[in-house]
């Protein structure tokens, strides 16, 4: 008996193998934020398109113009350029490039750089590549129409945009400038550095890029020589933690200053957590509800008419959505130029029955897909209830997200429920999508079209007054027409927003100026400090 | 031999094609990945080109094995990165982890199992049971969950999720990929410490799971053992019980239980994802996974190629050990 291996002897074993470790808090000069990052493909900013890789290029490059991370609310602001002047006809916009800036790689910020970033992003024509050539820019012209002679940089538009568009449109990380000598260097065929910039780094910004490990990490290090002043935190670790109550238990130990992808329920418990402090931004997604209009039950304007009184808006905002999203029901986030704050709907099952039975519907069934993801689920759920009680009845499929933009893409889904991020930060990335669509016929293929996707066929009066929004000068009374496009948006189509979602990031209290980019732009860390 | 290895090699291209043709029916649009839902008809169709998609799937299969015998696992499409690179990142996470769950595992399910077998009915039995219908049955999700929050959040014995404490994060010069291994050449008993905070808990994880099962089978064999004529006789000489058991029966169960032992390893190495993912441990079933909801196929064809070339090597191995351990195959 003595020689076999007592229970006690495995226990002893074990505790010895589970010597505890000593834990540090981060250092000080290091801001460690955990948060989903596998979404990264590509860092060259000509064709980033998620999150996360926009996260990164946002503080490894510098812009035209940029946002004041202190103060978001005054729009772009001079940054590589230090002025510009607009042309008496409104068809063109030219720079002068600020002087003394200098690339990571020791390399001026020239004139010439900032062209042939712009001219590259229109040439390699990946998907961001629209935000810039809905200008007029084609690959055949763009040497022609963006040009640069000394420190000036010109760029010629087919239109005259307001200036507000274009310059909002220059904010986006695909519009990053980039060190033409380093990315050519790298340069493999004619593919302008693309393979070499998908993990590399070629920019000016405030961080460099130390390291990229897919799924697993982004390391950003302080650029010290930054011509707004070296910033605070000399190295920024991103990790990938897809889960949110790990990210809570990093938080709750002090392994991490920041969280950024917490479920309602670990915001709450930490809102009572000492030395933690969550911070509110709403950001400029929205969850909408799309109505196809294939759909004969749909179709019908009483049932649109219905359908806006049969989302539980506060109930929902109270319950599971909450702190997660507000109610909000116009296509334009808060936070943008002209966004329409009016809520004219509210949860009335008497007055949906009302509607319904005035127009002679005695009930229907309808069968859509949603995603598989929580929030959606349970919206679909909450007006699965509601719309029973109006004798309206729904079946829910569950598919993955990938599933269900297919269906959509095809114009296969009857009602839609999920989110819409804005591309830019002008009012015309979700008006040029929610309220435009010039041909609604199968054929026409338009998947980029919110209005197309849903069949709705956008009335021909809004869809000249979304153009017309493009076009005018003035910013007060460019405003003024998107509440119009949205008041008439409210008042009879058949996508309906609901909810604009607002980002809870879990923070040390010790960290100041978090800014996860509000409603128009990315994460920014170069204002970023943490105090005693 | 050749017969043998043959017999692999087919083994290992079917298991390709059906991989391949499981992750084209699938119905997830790779190319949607790749351009985004934002991108035009034109840009949507430029990297379907890109990608071969165009062609006829047998062509598509017969390209892509003709590239894998030229070295060349193509790119990954949710990373960006070379399949090969992405691999070679992953995999010694996962190798790591495994083979410490899988130690851990025979540690302490084998005598486990043993004692289980030789007091029959006894306390040690019946703790035994209770442990393996537990491992069995217990979501492991939840499991690693709770012992995040005990092990690391309560009592802080262990380090978080992750391979490594921020600290030390890329910090280590990589040798191996065996962060263990690297930390130790490098003589860096702070980093070798830390390391062994993190791995410890998934591992354990891992080697719970493995030990429910290594206990069960070690106990049958040992059982088995038991009631042969040879044991009797054994005893009836007056042989200690410790005698009879280790000496006579267990080396008798030896070679059955390296079978075992190995499976156990080859399903571990496969990546157990939802570890992988409680812990943010950045491993092969991690990877696989993301891959194939992203139609990623070269990512999920280069890990099943791993996947496959492990299981077969360790088919083998067993095999091998099996020739060397029975006395009767010689």
């Amino acid at each position: 008996m003595k020689h076999l291996l007592t229970p006690r002897a495995l226990l002893l074993a074990s505790a010895i193998a589970l010597a505890p470790a000593a834990y540090a808090e981060t250092p000080a000069d290091t801001l460690v934020v955990a948060a989903a990052i596998d979404d990264i493909i590509s860092l060259d900013p000509a064709q980033t398109f998620e999150f996360s890789g926009n996260d990164v290029n946002n503080n490894t490059y510098d812009r035209l113009v940029d946002f004041d991370p202190l103060d978001m609310d005054k729009g772009f602001q001079p940054s590589l350029a230090e002025s510009w002047e607009v042309s008496e006809d409104g068809l063109s916009i030219t720079f002068t490039i600020r002087d003394g800036v200098t690339f990571h790689s020791g390399n001026p910020v020239r004139a010439e750089d900032a062209a042939w970033s712009l001219q590259r992003v229109v040439k390699l024509n990946k998907t961001p590549a629209f935000i810039l050539t809905q200008f007029g820019f084609t690959p055949e012209n763009v040497e022609e129409k963006i040009t640069f002679d000394g420190n000036k940089l010109t760029l010629t538009l087919d239109q005259p945009y307001a200036p507000t568009f274009v310059l909002n449109c220059l904010t986006a990380d695909v519009a990053s400038v980039i060190d033409k000598e380093t990315v050519m260097s790298h340069a493999e065929g004619d593919d302008l550095g693309n393979t070499w910039l998908n993990t590399n780094e070629a920019g000016s910004g405030a961080f460099t890029l130390a390291a990229w490990q897919p799924n697993q990490a982004v390391q950003l290090a302080a650029y010290e020589d930054y011509w707004q002043g070296a910033p605070a935190m000399k190295r920024i670790v991103v990790r990938n933690v897809a889960e949110s109550s790990a990210q809570r238990l990093l938080l709750e130990k002090g392994d991490i200053d920041a969280a950024r992808n917490l479920t309602p329920t670990d915001v709450e418990s930490l809102s009572s957590t000492d030395g933690v402090k969550i911070q509110d931004e709403p950001r400029g997604r929205i969850l909408y509800m799309g109505l196809n209009q294939k759909d004969e039950l749909l179709s019908n304007p009483a049932v649109i008419e219905a359908m806006k009184y049969l989302v539980d808006y506060e109930g929902i905002t109270n319950s599971f959505l909450k702190g997660m999203f507000m109610t909000h029901q116009s296509f334009l986030p808060k936070g943008y130029l002209g966004a329409l704050e009016e809520q004219p709907w509210t949860y009335d099952v008497e007055k949906a029955k009302q509607i319904l039975a005035d127009a002679g519907i005695e009930g229907g069934t309808i069968t859509t897909k949603v995603r598989d993801l929580r929030e959606y689920v349970d919206v679909a759920q909450a007006l699965q209830a509601s719309m029973a009680q109006a004798g309206l009845t729904l079946n829910i499929e569950q598919m993955t997200g990938a599933q269900v933009l297919d269906a959509y893409r095809a114009r296969e889904v009857p009602i839609f429920l999920g989110e819409w991020g804005p591309d830019y930060s002008d009012p015309n990335t979700n008006a040029a999508t929610f309220a435009y669509n010039p041909d609604n016929s199968d054929e026409a293929r338009a998947t980029g079209l919110l209005a197309w996707r849903n069949a709705y066929a956008v009335p021909e009066e809004m869809n000249e007054a979304t153009v017309a929004a493009t076009l005018e000068q003035d910013g007060e009374k460019r405003a003024q027409m998107y509440m119009d496009i949205q008041r008439q948006y409210q008042a009879e189509a058949p996508i309906v927003p609901l909810f604009q979602r607002i980002e809870n990031t879990g923070l040390q209290e010790n960290v100041q100026n978090w800014n996860s980019g509000g409603a128009v732009a990315s994460v920014i860390y170069r204002q970023v400090t943490k105090g005693e | 031999m050749a017969g043998t290895v043959l017999s692999l090699v087919l083994t290992l291209l079917g298991l390709l094609l059906v991989t391949f043709i499981i992750g084209r029916v699938m119905p997830i649009d790779p190319v949607l990945k790749v351009v985004g839902d934002r991108a035009s008809q034109a840009q949507y169709d430029a990297a379907y080109q890109a990608m071969g998609l165009d062609k006829p799937l047998y062509i598509q299969f017969i390209g892509y094995i003709g590239d894998v015998l030229g070295g060349d696992f193509g790119r990954s499409i949710s990373t960006g990165q070379l399949v090969i690179d992405d691999i070679k990142r992953v995999f010694p996470a996962t190798l790591e982890l495994a083979a410490l769950g899988t130690l851990i595992g025979v540690c302490a399910g084998v005598p486990l199992g043993v004692i289980a077998a030789a007091r029959r009915g006894g306390i040690i039995d019946q703790v035994a049971r209770v442990v393996a219908l537990v491992g069995y049955s217990m979501p492991i999700f939840w499991l690693g969950l709770m012992g995040l929050l005990l092990f690391y959040g309560i009592l802080g014995w262990v380090g978080g999720p992750g391979r490594q404490g921020i600290i030390y994060d890329g910090m280590l010069p990589s040798v191996t990929g065996l962060v263990l291994v690297d930390s130790l050449l490098a003589r860096d008993w702070a980093a070798f410490k830390d390391a062994f905070s993190h791995i410890i808990l998934p591992a354990s994880l891992l080697g719970y799971f493995s030990l429910a099962y290594i206990s069960r089978m070690t106990r049958s064999f040992m059982l088995e053992q038991l009631s042969a004529e040879y044991i009797t006789t054994a005893r009836v000489k007056g042989l200690s019980e410790t005698a009879v058991i280790w000496r006579h029966a267990f080396r008798n169960i030896a070679i059955p239980l390296v079978t075992v032992i190995a499976l156990s390893f080859g399903s571990l190495l496969e990546g157990s994802v939802l570890t992988e993912i409680i812990f943010s441990w950045p491993g092969l079933g991690q990877y696989i996974t993301k891959s194939l909801l992203a139609g990623d196929m070269n990512a999920v064809l280069g890990g099943t190629v791993v996947v496959g070339t492990c299981f077969i090597a360790l088919n083998l191995l067993s095999d091998l050990l099996y020739r060397v351990l029975d006395p009767r195959s010689k």
